[in-house]
């Protein structure tokens, strides 16, 4: 089985309209949205919610005031000033580890699992879709990331699929890192800009560093044809695949704002652009 | 006094309106400082280009384990939520990148076989453009936790009477650790479905933990109209509108930019800085 993730390192380059573009042309796929954090996909892929169900990503200490003497031991061994000194839990510090649990001497605290986020199997015109949406103010995105490509993996081999399309998260940290676990394959999606350079480098730096084929593809490619041409080059010298450069398009907003992927929307400049990546793509993988 | 420089989404400008407001103030004479608290991309010195004067490392205490002390007991195991200290054959092995470095592990241990030894888990660079002092934090390449780097990065340029503190983009731990203690967030959103959508999520996450924020809609004019009906139905104070403007997406292409920058929106940054500051710092807005 394929898995294509569709990464970029900073955020707002167009990743999730190349991913909904590149599920609409797709065939026989399961499409997966990893960017828990600030999930989008389902705006453009229209989801029918088959299945949802509660995510517990971790725990959270509760302290039983009956029980609790206030000896401070607790705010002394917790590691991220989460207790406070009426002893409270702070839960946006809470990082569950359970230490306070395990070290009090009156076994007043316990550990209590927590629904972190809600994940959902839904159907879709274009195929199966895994998503998900962390609860307010929840951490622990990596956790909830894995178990949607679980799933992802799951439903493809129940039905003989042969490829997961995964939109990313942006950066470089845990849910990134999470997202490209186990996949042999990853298109940054990156723009002409010293930013978008900077942040594709340390991004390959990563898909290097897991060992993961990677492609690359410029978006909005005449904000200033001078950087694409850099890092047309960086990624001549680094082994990473150009696959095209897809140019400032104002039908990708629109597309947006009527609910579809561009290459449905459109077939203005973007919308065969991103036609021909998707082709280069399906060649590669 | 913190100003975070926020967003549900990337790419909306974050970076770029943290700047200017940054300079803004010091040019002004307020003792200002920015602080890069995007340490998964760090992106405001490749603008602003302060010369650096120091760059610190920053490590993280993990466990590490004398062997010819461990009698294999596997209470570390049991210790760990995060499954970053497993016995194999009999012995623990350490998974650095999973640990939260609690120190469950090392504290549990009948045997005192347990150590905390410090893993590099990125960089703090320092420096000075003019007046305006900037620190910044930069993850090291495949480490996953952020928030004890943003953490660090907080602990800079504490004189500073503001300190603008751009954060990561999203809702996650790294975002949540990077607004905390803040006085007043200031978003930044696109008036897109996207933006909305992305929007609605971290004003969510902001009343959640108690912090007051108001909106700055950049390249207003992009999309529709449902971002500004959202503000108006949820009270969202929208601070500004700022179009979108060809000249200054060409000219942050190239990274030299928040300075013409400031000066085509003059007046959107004076209204973002009368309601953010005004009352709260002397001379800051013009006709106090
Ligand atoms: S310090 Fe905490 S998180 Fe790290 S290995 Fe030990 S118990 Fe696990
Ligand atoms: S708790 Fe200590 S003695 Fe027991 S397995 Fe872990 S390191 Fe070894």
């Amino acid at each position: 089985m394929n898995e294509l993730v569709i990464i970029s390192g900073k955020g707002g380059t167009g990743k999730s309209s190349i991913a909904a573009s590149f599920a609409s042309m797709a065939k026989n796929k399961v499409i997966a949205d990893c960017d828990v954090d600030a999930p989008d996909l389902h705006l453009l892929l229209r989801p029918e919610v088959e299945k949802e169900e509660d995510f517990h990503g971790g725990w959270i200490a509760r302290i039983d005031a009956q029980k609790c003497t206030q000896c401070g031991e607790c705010t002394q061994l917790c590691r991220f000033q989460a207790i406070s000194g009426s002893y409270e839990i702070d839960e946006s510090r809470c990082e569950g580890c359970g230490v306070c649990a395990e070290f009090c001497p009156c076994m007043a605290i316990e550990m209590e699992r927590k629904i972190t986020a809600r994940k959902y199997i839904s159907k879709t015109t274009y195929g199966p879709f895994v998503h998900g949406r962390l609860a307010f103010a929840e951490g622990n995105s990596g956790k909830l990331v894995s178990a949607i490509k679980e799933d992802a993996r799951r439903i493809a081999k129940e039905n003989g699929y042969p490829l997961i399309i995964i939109d990313g998260s942006p950066g470089i940290g845990c849910p990134v890192i999470a997202s490209l676990a186990g996949s042999k394959a990853a298109l940054c999606v990156t723009e002409p800009t010293v930013a978008g350079l900077h942040d594709l480098k340390r991004i390959f730096e990563l898909t290097r560093h897991f060992r993961i084929n990677t492609l690359a593809c410029v978006n909005k490619y005449d904000v200033s044809e001078e950087i694409t041409a850099v890092i047309e080059q960086f990624c001549k010298g680094h082994d990473i695949t150009m696959v095209g450069t897809i140019p400032y398009d104002p039908d990708t907003v629109k597309a947006q704002i009527n609910a579809m992927s561009v290459v449905e929307y459109s077939r203005g400049r973007a919308s065969r652009e991103i036609r021909n990546i998707w082709d280069r793509v399906s060649e590669l993988m | 006094m913190n100003i975070s420089v926020a967003s549900g989404k990337g790419g909306t400008g974050k970076t770029t309106i943290a700047l200017a407001l940054a300079t803004l103030l010091s040019q002004r004479g307020i003792h200002a400082a920015i602080l890069d608290c995007d340490v998964e991309e760090p992106n405001v010195n490749l603008f602003l280009k302060a010369d650096i004067h120091s760059v610190d490392t920053v490590y993280t205490p993990v466990p590490s384990v004398d062997e010819a002390r461990c009698n294999g007991c596997g209470k570390c195991e049991q210790m760990c939520r995060f499954s970053a200290i497993v016995i194999v054959g009999g012995k623990p092995l350490v998974l650095p990148d999973m640990c939260h470095s609690c120190g469950g592990c090392y504290r549990v241990c009948p045997e005192k076989a347990i150590q905390e030894i410090p893993k590099e888990i990125g960089g703090i660079e320092e420096g000075l453009k003019g007046n305006l002092h900037y620190a910044g934090g930069r993850l090291r390449i495949g480490e996953p936790m952020a928030a004890p780097l943003i953490k660090e990065v907080k602990q800079y340029a504490c004189d500073a009477d503001v300190r603008v503190i751009d954060c990561p983009p999203g809702t996650s731990c790294s975002a949540i650790e990077s607004v905390r203690g803040s006085d007043y967030v200031i978003l930044i959103a696109e008036p897109t479905p996207f933006g909305l959508n992305d929007l609605q999520i971290i004003v969510g996450m902001l009343r959640q933990i108690e912090v007051g924020f108001g909106v700055v809609i950049n390249k207003s004019d992009i999309g529709d109209d449902r971002v500004y009906r959202y503000c108006r139905e949820e009270a969202v104070a929208v601070l500004a509108s700022i179009p979108y403007s060809p000249e200054s997406a060409s000219e942050y292409a190239s990274g030299f930019y928040h300075e013409a920058f400031i000066e085509r929106f003059s007046a959107e940054f004076y209204s973002i800085i009368t309601s953010v500051f005004s009352g709260k710092l002397k001379g800051v807005c013009r006709n106090e």
